[in-house]
């Protein structure tokens, strides 16, 4: 039998590979502490794994659908996603950026209008993938930081 | 191709053919542009002119063009007199200004503005300047400017002179420039010159690209010159600022050494970049420019409002 870095669950999700250190960010942006009050989530950071280290994020009851991950790939481009039934590995998607990053970054120009106090959510179209380049939908300036932008 | 109901917020929102199409519908707009000829395409309709930022000459040649459309204006020139001033978000002004028009011109200090406005706004939205963002309208009368000036966009060599950094305008008529494949000259002194996005991407369209940092040297070789304003804030040394205007004055003696039917363009306002001894002589083209602003908004706002093909 493999061995588990985490407790083995029964069903649920199971993000791997996430970048070291930005498992919490992730589960922000997925506002998994919101939206899965019923379920138990468990964290682990900095595992040493295949490929160096790694942040494991285990979800029980709850199969994330893989739309809904790819907004994480802005931070954790590597990350995996398993859906776990019955204690198997029944699915594995890898993130994948989105056409559109919507909500999760903001724009770096101070004086673009999506940083005013109006009633929108920051978007960005997607340049490039590797190296990942993204633009501003109102300004269309690049963004140079994406981490300095995160919400 | 048809633009009724469009948003006209970047140069990049109109193909090459969709431009030629607003530059010839502006062509015969010219005698109604003038007032030798009457209009009434726009009769009954309105436009709201939103300056939320002051200008001259972009305003009144939006509120001229629709005028002599047959149309109506309302609006205001100064973002004092609105509800701004009392904390109303852009998103709301739009929103409310729409229930009394057909068409939105809007002029604003902040990047994206125009675009945001578009979103929320069911009637077209013209973009007449968004900070240091867009300025369609101003390209358009630009490229109609060339064209009616020198027969065609693309066999000129165009150098765009002075700050090309800063300067919105530059920007996306390089990018239209090299929609049509013209040969282009950035001159400029080097903190100031084009950046390298706009540069790559003007490669990318196959224009034929060169630098320079005097105009001298390449003056008796040029179709037209597009002079803009240097702004003093861009130098922290005054003495540097002096040195670089004088560099890229525009005056008597150096349009004796260019072309003979070279023209002179600039957005206006100008300050020192061309002498005024050369305003009359044929070759300046820049109050001929600003009239042109006139018959290619008339064909732009008709055509967003279905009034002509
Ligand atoms: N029942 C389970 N409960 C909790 N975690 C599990 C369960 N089954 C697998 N995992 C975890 O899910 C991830 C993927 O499991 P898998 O067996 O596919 O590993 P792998 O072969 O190393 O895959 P990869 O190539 O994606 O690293 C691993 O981190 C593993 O520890
Ligand atoms: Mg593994
Ligand atoms: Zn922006």
């Amino acid at each position: 039998m493999k061995e588990l870095k985490v407790q083995p669950i029964k069903n649920g999700t199971v993000i791997d590979h996430i970048t070291p250190g930005a498992a919490l960010k992730v589960l922000k942006i997925l506002d998994i502490p919101e939206q899965e009050r019923d379920s138990i989530v468990s964290v682990v950071m900095h595992v040493e794994g295949k490929t160096g280290k790694k942040d494991i994020v285990k979800i029980e009851n709850r199969e994330l659908r893989a739309e809904e991950v790819d907004k994480i790939a802005l931070i954790a481009p590597d990350a995996t996603i398993n859906i776990i039934r019955n204690y198997e590995v029944a699915e594995k998607h890898r993130v994948g950026i989105p056409d559109e990053i919507v909500g999760i970054v903001t724009c770096g120009n101070p004086n673009c209008i999506s940083n005013a106090r109006e009633p929108v959510t920051p978007r960005f179209v997607v340049k490039q993938r590797k190296p990942l380049r993204i633009q501003c939908a109102y300004c269309e300036r690049e963004l140079k930081d994406i981490s300095a932008g995160l919400l | 191709m048809t633009f009724v109901g469009r948003d006209i917020v970047s140069i990049k929102d109109l193909s090459k053919e969709e431009i030629l199409h607003v530059l010839d519908r502006a062509e015969d707009m010219v005698p109604a542009a003038r007032g030798t000829e009457q209009n009434t395409l726009m009769q009954g309709k309105i436009m709201a002119s939103l300056f939320f930022e002051p200008s001259t000459r972009t305003r009144l040649s939006f509120e001229t063009a629709m005028k002599r459309l047959g149309g109506g204006v309302v609006g205001f020139a100064q973002p004092d007199a609105t509800s701004l001033k009392k904390g109303e978000t852009l998103a709301d002004t739009i929103r409310t200004a729409e229930q009394y028009c057909d068409i939105i011109a809007m002029r604003h200090p902040q990047e994206g503005s125009a675009r945001l406005a578009a979103e929320f706004a069911q009637v077209p939205v013209i973009n007449g300047g968004d900070g240091a963002g867009h300025h369609p309208t101003q390209c358009l009368l630009d490229l109609f400017t060339i064209r009616k000036e020198k027969g065609s966009i693309s066999d000129n060599r165009v150098a765009l002179i002075g700050d090309l950094k800063y300067g919105r305008t530059v920007h996306s008529l390089a990018y239209a420039l090299s929609l049509f494949q013209a040969d282009i000259v950035f001159i400029a002194p080097q903190q100031l010159q084009m950046p390298s996005e706009v540069v790559e991407e003007c490669q990318e369209m196959g224009a034929r690209i060169s630098f320079e940092t005097q105009l001298e040297t390449v003056i008796d070789d040029l179709d037209v010159l597009y002079v803009t304003r240097i702004q003093k804030e861009r130098f922290p040394d005054p003495e540097e600022y002096n040195k670089v205007v004088g560099i890229y004055k525009v005056d008597l003696p150096l349009l004796e050494m260019a072309k003979e039917d070279v023209i002179v363009m600039h957005p206006l306002p100008r300050v020192y970049e061309i002498d005024s001894q050369v305003d009359g002589r044929p070759q300046a083209a820049y109050f001929r420019q600003a009239f042109n602003g006139v018959p290619v908004r008339m064909a732009l706002i008709s055509l967003v409002l279905g009034g002509i093909k």
